[in-house]
Parts: C-alpha cells; sequence; structure tokens
C-alpha cells in the first residue's frame, strides 16, 4: 500500500442546491449581463424584449472585459436587485 | 509551523556522550578510549548498529530507531559531545586525541593509537535510511491528506482515476518525495505562494512540492516552480482569462539569470522541446498546481477551443553566454545577475525558415512579415507576441552590431501598417481594422508587447514565434518574478 499527499485543495465542495425556479417571469425583475463580447448586446437586445413581452423588468449590465471574472462590486448589485439573471456567456 | 505538531525531541542522557557504530573501522580503533573514558568521565555511549558494542554494559544505549542520531544531528561516528539538559553542546567527530582531551578534560586517552583517524557517516544519514526517518521524525510536519492507494490499486492508474494528472504518467508524492522535494527551497511549507484561481484557493509551499513530485521535478526546479506560481497568479497575468480563454493559450515560462545554469536548463539545442528535465517538468508543475489545486479543469472553467501542447507545460531558458545582446530580463528592468522566470500568455511556437538574408535589414523586413500574422494578420495592438531568435539567426544582427534596441526600433518600423490595408471589408475579407483607422499608420505591437529572447541550437536558420492573447487589461500582461531560495 502507497501512501501519497493528497495535490488537490481538499475542498471537494458540498453539493450546493439551485435557487427555486420561478412559476412565472410576470413582475420578476431579470438581468441581463453582457460580458462584452462583440455582438453580445445585439442577442441581449432580443432576449430584453422577449422578457418584456412575458411582464419581466430587464436591468442590463456588462462586465468590463469577458477576459475576467465579473468583479464582486457587480456580482453583489446583480444578487441584491434581480430576481434571476441571464449571462450572455458564448462566442 | 507550530512546534506542538512535532514528535517530542528525545533528550540525550546528560555529561559526556559517544555516538558509535560498530560498522566503522574508527569506531572500533577508539573502543578502548570509549571504556577508559566511562571509567574516568562517567561517559555514555550510544550505538546505532551492534547494541553491544563496544561492551554489552548499561552504559552503552542502543539507539535502535535512530531517533537520537536523527534529532540531534549525527552525521559522522564516532561523535562526542557534552550533553546538558538533554542537548547536545560542544561536539567534535572523527577520533583526534587532541580534541577528544580537550573537550573531556583529561590526559593521556588512546596511547598507542593514531593521532587522527577521520570517522565514517551516521545510519542515520545513510541515503538507505535518510527518506524514511525524514517522514518518520519530520513527516508530520506536512498538512496535506494522506490518501492511501490500496495494494491491488496500480498507483499510475489510481492517481488517474482521481482527475490528478494532465493525461501523462504523474510520480506518486509520497511523504519521503516531498520532503525530499521541499529540500529544494529555504521556505515553510506552510507559507502561501499565492490564491490559485479559478477556484481562487491559497495554496501553500508544501502543496507546490506535492505537484512538483507529481511532475517529475526535482527540488532544485522548485524555487523556480514557486517564482512562475507567484508570476501568474497575479492580476497582471490574470490566470483565470489564461485558462477560460477559448484560444490556444498557456503561460510560456521563460528563465534567466543564473539558476538556469544551475539547475541545467537547457538554452540550446531543442529548448522549446522535450528532453531536458527542467524545461519539461516546471512548466508542468505550474499546470498542475492550476488543475490540482486551483480546480482547472479542461471541459470545466477551461474552455480551449484547441488547448496546445504548451497547455501541458512550455518552459525554456535563454542562451545568454551566446548572445550579444541583453536578456530579456534585462530589458525588462532586471540586472544579469538575478534570477528570474517571466511569464507569456502563448501559443506553441511556429517558426520562420530564413535561409537567404545576409543583412539584419532583410531579416528584420522577413520577420516582420512572420510577426504579422500572429493570431491574424489583420488584428493590430490588441495581442502581444514572443519572438525567440536563433542563434544563426542572431548571427546577423551580432555582425552587423546591431544592438537589442536597433533592432527593436528597426522592427517596430517594419511592423507599422497602412490601416487602409487593413480595413474590415478590403480584400474580400470581413475581418479588418473598423473605419477610424483609415489614412492612420497602425502598429502591429503595442510598446513592450514583443518580448525577444535569444535561444536553440547552433544550426539552423530559423527563428521561433509565439503568437498571445488579449494584452493589457481586457487579458494578460507579461509579469516578471524573481526566484529566489
Amino acid at each position: 500500500m502507497t501512501t501519497v499527499l493528497d495535490p488537490t485543495s481538499e475542498q471537494a465542495p458540498a453539493a450546493r442546491e439551485r435557487a427555486t425556479r420561478p412559476e412565472s417571469l410576470a413582475g420578476l425583475t431579470v438581468g441581463l449581463l453582457d460580458i462584452s463580447k462583440p455582438r453580445g448586446n445585439v442577442f441581449l437586445d432580443r432576449v430584453s424584449e422577449r422578457l418584456t413581452g412575458l411582464g419581466a423588468t430587464v436591468n442590463r449590465y456588462t462586465k468590463p472585459t469577458f477576459t475576467k471574472p465579473a468583479p464582486v462590486d457587480l456580482r453583489h448589485e446583480i444578487a441584491t436587485t434581480c430576481d434571476a439573471v441571464i449571462e450572455a456567456l458564448a462566442d | 509551523m507550530m512546534s506542538s505538531d512535532l514528535p517530542p525531541v528525545p533528550p540525550l542522557p546528560d555529561g559526556l556522550v559517544a555516538v558509535v557504530k560498530r560498522d566503522c573501522p574508527t569506531c572500533e580503533l577508539v573502543a578502548p578510549v570509549l571504556s577508559d573514558l566511562h571509567e574516568r568521565a562517567d561517559l555514555t555511549v550510544i550505538t546505532q548498529d551492534d547494541p553491544h558494542f563496544p561492551a554489552e554494559a548499561d552504559w552503552v544505549r542502543h539507539d535502535a530507531d535512530l531517533a537520537l542520531s536523527w534529532h540531534h544531528d549525527i552525521e559522522t561516528v564516532p561523535t562526542l559531545l557534552q550533553v546538558s539538559g538533554g542537548v547536545g553542546g560542544q561536539r567534535t567527530v572523527g577520533w583526534s586525541r587532541s580534541e577528544w582531551e580537550q573537550l573531556s578534560g583529561l590526559d593521556g586517552l588512546g596511547r598507542g593509537l593514531p593521532d587522527w583517524r577521520p570517522g565514517c557517516g551516521s545510519l542515520s544519514v545513510d541515503p538507505a535510511h535518510a527518506g524514511e526517518l525524514a517522514v518518520r521524525f519530520s513527516g508530520s510536519s506536512l498538512r496535506s491528506r494522506r490518501v492511501e492507494l490500496a495494494s491491488l490499486e496500480d498507483e499510475w492508474e489510481a492517481m488517474w482515476d482521481r482527475g490528478w494528472s494532465d493525461g501523462l504518467p504523474v510520480v506518486p508524492p509520497t511523504e519521503a518525495r516531498v520532503l525530499r522535494m521541499l529540500e529544494g527551497t529555504t521556505r515553510d511549507p506552510s507559507e502561501v505562494v499565492a490564491v490559485v484561481p479559478p477556484s481562487l484557493v491559497e495554496c501553500t509551499v508544501e502543496k507546490v512540492a506535492v505537484n512538483a513530485v507529481m511532475a517529475g521535478c526535482a527540488p532544485e526546479h522548485l524555487p523556480v516552480a514557486i517564482a512562475a506560481l507567484e508570476a501568474v497568479c497575479t492580476d497582471e497575468f490574470n490566470m483565470h482569462g489564461v485558462l477560460a480563454t477559448t484560444m490556444s493559450v498557456g503561460p510560456v515560462l521563460v528563465v534567466n539569470g543564473p539558476v538556469a545554469g544551475r539547475i541545467g536548463m537547457n538554452s540550446g539545442i531543442n529548448s522549446l522541446g522535450q528532453g531536458n528535465r527542467a524545461n519539461s517538468t516546471i512548466g508542468r508543475a505550474l499546470q498542475l498546481v492550476v488543475r490540482n489545486v486551483g480546480g482547472g479543469h479542461p471541459g470545466g472553467v477551461d474552455r480551449a477551443t484547441f488547448g496546445s501542447p504548451a497547455k501541458v507545460g512550455f518552459c525554456f531558458a535563454e542562451d545568454e553566454a551566446g548572445s550579444p545582446w541583453t536578456s530579456l530580463a534585462e530589458s525588462r528592468g532586471w540586472r544579469a545577475d538575478q534570477s528570474t522566470v517571466t511569464v507569456f500568455t502563448g501559443e506553441s511556437p511556429r517558426i520562420l525558415a530564413d535561409e537567404r538574408s545576409r543583412t539584419p535589414d532583410s531579416l528584420t523586413r522577413h520577420l516582420a512579415q512572420a510577426l504579422q500574422a500572429t493570431v491574424s494578420p489583420r488584428m493590430m495592438l490588441g495581442m502581444d507576441a514572443m519572438l525567440v531568435l536563433s542563434p544563426e539567426h542572431m548571427a546577423r544582427y551580432a555582425d552587423a552590431g546591431w544592438s537589442r534596441d536597433r533592432f527593436m526600433e528597426e522592427l517596430s518600423a517594419e511592423l507599422t501598417f497602412d490601416g487602409d490595408d487593413l480595413l474590415a471589408g478590403v480584400g474580400g475579407i470581413a475581418a479588418g481594422l473598423p473605419p477610424t483607422a483609415a489614412g492612420q499608420k497602425i502598429p502591429k505591437f503595442r510598446p513592450g508587447g514583443l518580448l525577444v529572447v535569444h535561444s536553440g541550437g547552433p544550426a539552423g536558420l530559423f527563428s521561433a514565434i509565439i503568437g498571445g492573447w488579449a494584452n493589457g487589461p481586457r487579458g494578460s500582461d507579461p509579469v516578471t518574478r524573481e526566484i529566489t531560495p
């Protein structure tokens, strides 16, 4: 038997439960986070129209750069002002 | 390190103590002296092998597990010590009549013996035992979780199954190997080196050592891996973005200064390739830390479209001795006598072949054409690049007396283009510069955005070009860190 040292962070995270899915978007505030990839705004404009049509209030946010995680302040603002968020993470 | 984590140090008996082993001709030689010293000065003998050497007596104690020898740093037998409060004070090694008489305060020791004989190695530093003893007596200082691999498990398969490998075999990080690796640095194993993305986990010197063992590093490579980890885990380098990007880039490590020669790095034939242990394993150790400690896995946060062999590990040294120019590190403000590692976000290298240029001007123009094509020939300013000049290409500049500064100046001029030629849509290609670039002269690289290194074998009229990634605050800046012991 060989004993080795764990090379990992040893932080095997406990499974996190998802937030409860809303029954309907009507009356809710939905955040749209543009990660600053080219033409992401075009896609989000259309998503915004559709969400508004469903009765949701849409807040728009933009990351300073797509290469880095969203700043803590921005994440905090979204978390405290929105009921749901859609992140346009795509090329 | 809390001292309470360590097993207690066993005390030596107070008074005069000699540590010996039978398997040592000098210890055999001085056996009569040991008996004499016991009678006249109440000597206690600690014997490492034969429990009855030099006599079967209550003043002869057997250091069966070598705990006394290990904890009291006995490197040579015989060692004669004055002990007070269980701790050794003044000591002498081997047999020296004058020193033994001085230490014991007695005259007339060892009549008939030669004046001096060297001792032998202590069993506690015998290479056959040293690793095992280090684990037994100091292994508890390591904080990492112990993982037992079952006896029927193949070690390589077991580590692969746990997700610890980049796909290549890894060396099992046993306590003995990790302790040996840690001898490569003076830093405390519990010291935090960096906060490693993407999971933003504090990584200790010990965790770097564990992954360095797995990567195949030797202890002397560890300080380079530590400095490289410090360098990539900065906001400027942005390791999170470098890992996550769809582009095929990874950290490219260039080592400058005296450390490169000291640890046997390759800056000559095949310097960007395989076959040199330091070159092959240091970059890999860094990537294993990002994988295992930071949690960066392909398909997880690592979203690279293609990736590249550079993502296994990419590390080489600059050939400074053979270069007429200042080194990369010097061009970035470091001294030639400082050992540094520079991290650059780069792709795999490609070659520019130029076997015809006989003047620096011709070669410079040709290099500029190749450098324009990095990432996209129509993309300007947004990405950096690294140029690795081979010795035969460098000779064009050396012969003409061009300095690094002259070269950079001339190359920059060749790398400045008419915006009109590169506008979006020009030539039937949709990609290109925005309309605001019309009528402008546009440089390919931002100031400092082209890193030039001298490396490679003595034959071959080629240079290597390593394309970069989004630069500046929106991407990654090259970072240089000093390598300290």
